[in-house]
């Protein structure tokens, strides 16, 4: 059966190979000029300098536009690889085979239709990892340089660090992970639905919205964030925020300690623990009030910011886990596919 | 020899609809069973339920002496020729036969290989590109091969020309002779079951009306004509499963074990293909019959 499933898979593997195979080549093409610029631009060592901004920024300007599309692409291909597998593997695997009616063919030879499902699923589903992993290999090794780049440029800027809302999906393992799960979800939806273009919808519908909700309220909880507290000096306090409630905080300074971190909220207190309230400080809310006047008055409150972050050093625990939920909820969707096509039947 | 198929109070409910009510009967072993039935007489559902496509709503099937599709076993042991013969469209003749073999342990492929030989089909050929005919045969060769005890075949012809109709069926009959399997083959045609079944079945709505060795049926049942006569006066070892009366002349179609003797009577045999029918529109029971005969006399 697994020499069957492999059989039926082939047109779609190819596809898959001939996708990754143009990928790789233009990554190849282009990657060592992009490590050539990296490389020359210092920026590997700019941390001992203290100058990071500046050669981040002096380096991305100096990358090609085509560079800057194509990882923009890229990250954007990786979001669509497990999109498309769910849709395309994954939804019609059953589907086609009600549709054509082989199914009466296949579950009446001597295989029970648990193996042959199992067989599917094994054959497809690390054929659907093995493909998102491949592309996620290339484009981590390909985008290394800007990553960092940009990351440094940007100031931890939540889009652009690699543990956050955006990279963080595409980079390493997790592709491996939600390829996975996108497979089984077509599968599932396929076997519930039973026709093949409402099953497509569904599994796109349905995963891209995993995709948006859960690095925007999951992922961050993962692990119980690291707390710091960063007093603040008179220059930070020109960088004011709103915050909740009307209040006005202190935006922290850019620490060398937390580059690459994911800031997730930082709150304002003054020096005997409590919130700062701004309106406390007449020097700084007056009609007339000097920029100066006002950070001297502030200087007194020994002003100091909590901030909740995950520590860049977290990055691969955070690989570890989103990949191991994604690839545990693969397996329990599976396993809910092998008992429904048993218990069901055709009718 | 003990029963291929054997049910008891079988039914199966699509939403509020019953495609099979109350269906008892039992298929013997070692024969070429007809089953046949209008279109809707449930034929496809007792069918999908033998081979485990379906689950019943209610009753119980054995197939073989087992629940259909048991274990890996007994999905061996029973071949199934599906409607329309489905095959992969974009796989080979030769492809299939690579699966049949990948899915069942006693596959027979010098069997199958001679098959698709003698029917002159390309292994290279992609099943999608084959004719009706052709796809039959190449399902008749993948049901044919894994060796099985029990032949099912769904309406294998309805779809095909004459010509290739006839050749499915030799196919069929070629086969059953080299290897004495039990055949049951469901078809709402009597004229391509009179050519090689031994048994038939007759099943409307869900009813099985009648059953036995064709050879049996065809010596029981014989058309009288004659003068119109009231259908009381028949003796009660003739049973009257179908009559007509013009206002001179009466036909009876009868049931009976012994010989008939009334010299009024014109005696002929009746066709497979008649004698179906005539079961087919049968009133539903005896209870139904009998007053509309009142207002015959």
């Amino acid at each position: 059966m697994i020499r069957f499933s492999w059989v039926q898979f082939r047109v779609q593997a190819a596809v898959a190979a001939v996708a990754l195979a143009a990928f790789a080549v233009i990554l190849a093409a282009t990657g060592p000029h992009l490590f050539h610029l990296y490389d020359t631009s210092g920026v590997a060592t700019c941390q001992a300098r203290a100058d990071c901004v500046s050669l981040a920024s002096s380096l991305v300007s100096r990358i090609p536009g085509f560079y800057t599309t194509m990882y923009f692409l890229g990250t954007g291909i990786l979001f669509a690889v497990p999109l498309l597998i769910g849709a395309f593997w994954g939804a019609p695997l059953i589907t086609r085979e009600f549709e054509t009616g082989t199914v009466r063919l296949a579950w009446t030879q001597g295989v029970t239709r648990g193996r042959w499902l199992t067989a599917k699923l094994a054959v497809v589903g690390l054929g659907a990892m093995a493909t998102a992993g491949l592309f996620s290999l290339l484009l981590t090794w390909w985008a290394g340089p800007l990553d960092t780049a940009t990351a440094l440029k940007e100031n931890n800027s939540i889009t652009f660090i690699r543990l956050g809302f955006v990279l963080f999906a595409t980079r390493d393992i997790t592709p491996i992970g939600y390829a996975a799960f996108a497979f089984a979800l077509g599968v599932t939806a396929g076997i519930l639905i039973r026709r093949t273009i409402p099953a497509m919808a569904v599994t796109l519908a349905v995963f891209a919205a995993v995709q948006i909700a859960w690095p925007v309220w999951v992922r961050a909880h993962l692990i119980t964030p690291a707390q710091t507290v960063v007093a603040l000096t008179a220059a930070d306090t020109a960088n004011l925020a709103q915050g909740p409630g009307n209040t006005v905080m202190v935006n922290p300074p850019s620490l060398p300690r937390l580059s690459g971190s994911w800031i997730l909220n930082f709150r304002t207190i003054e020096g005997a623990g409590h919130a700062f309230n701004v309106a406390t400080v007449p020097a700084c809310v007056a009609r007339n009030a000097n920029v100066g006047v006002c950070q001297a008055a502030l200087g007194p409150l020994h002003l100091r910011d909590v901030i909740a972050y995950q520590p860049a050093s977290r990055f691969w625990a955070f690989q570890w886990y989103e990949t191991g939920i994604f690839v545990a909820l693969a397996v329990a969707l599976a396993g809910f596919c092998c008992w429904w096509i048993q218990r069901r039947r055709l009718s | 020899m003990t029963a291929v198929i054997e049910t008891t109070g079988l039914g199966k409910q699509y939403g509020r609809k019953w495609a099979l009510r109350d269906c008892a009967l039992a298929i013997p072993g070692g024969h070429v069973v007809g089953l046949v039935g209008p279109n809707g007489a449930g034929k496809t559902t007792l069918l999908h339920m033998a081979v485990g496509l379906v689950t019943p709503t209610c009753g119980t099937i054995r197939v073989l002496g087992e629940p259909p599709a048991a274990g890996p076993a007994l999905l061996e042991r029973v071949g199934f020729v599906a409607q329309d013969t489905p095959v992969y469209p974009r796989m080979s003749v030769g492809g299939h036969l690579r699966f049949g073999a990948w899915l069942n342990p006693d596959w027979d492929s010098g069997l199958a290989r001679r098959r698709i030989e003698q029917v002159g089909l390309d292994p290279r050929q992609r099943a999608g590109s084959l004719s009706g005919g052709e796809r039959a045969q190449l399902a008749l060769t993948l049901a044919l091969a894994k060796r099985p005890e029990l032949l099912v075949l769904d309406e294998p012809v309805a779809s095909l020309d004459p010509l290739a109709r006839r050749d499915f069926l030799r196919a069929l009959m070629e086969a059953v002779a080299e290897h004495g399997l039990s055949v049951v083959l469901s078809s709402h045609l009597v004229g391509d079951l009179e050519r090689v079944c031994d048994y038939l079945v007759v099943l409307v709505a869900s009813r099985v009306r009648l059953a036995g060795e064709v050879a049996a049926l065809r010596a029981s049942h014989y058309r009288l004509s004659g003068p119109r006569r009231d259908p009381g006066t028949l003796p009660a070892s003739q049973e009257i499963i179908e009559e007509s009366h013009t206002d001179k002349q009466s036909t009876f179609l009868v049931r009976t074990d012994g010989p008939v003797h009334d010299p009024a009577w014109t005696v002929t045999p009746v066709g497979l293909e008649d004698l179906v029918l005539a079961y087919m529109s049968r009133a539903d029971d005896a209870a139904a019959r009998r007053p509309r005969l009142g207002v015959v006399s």
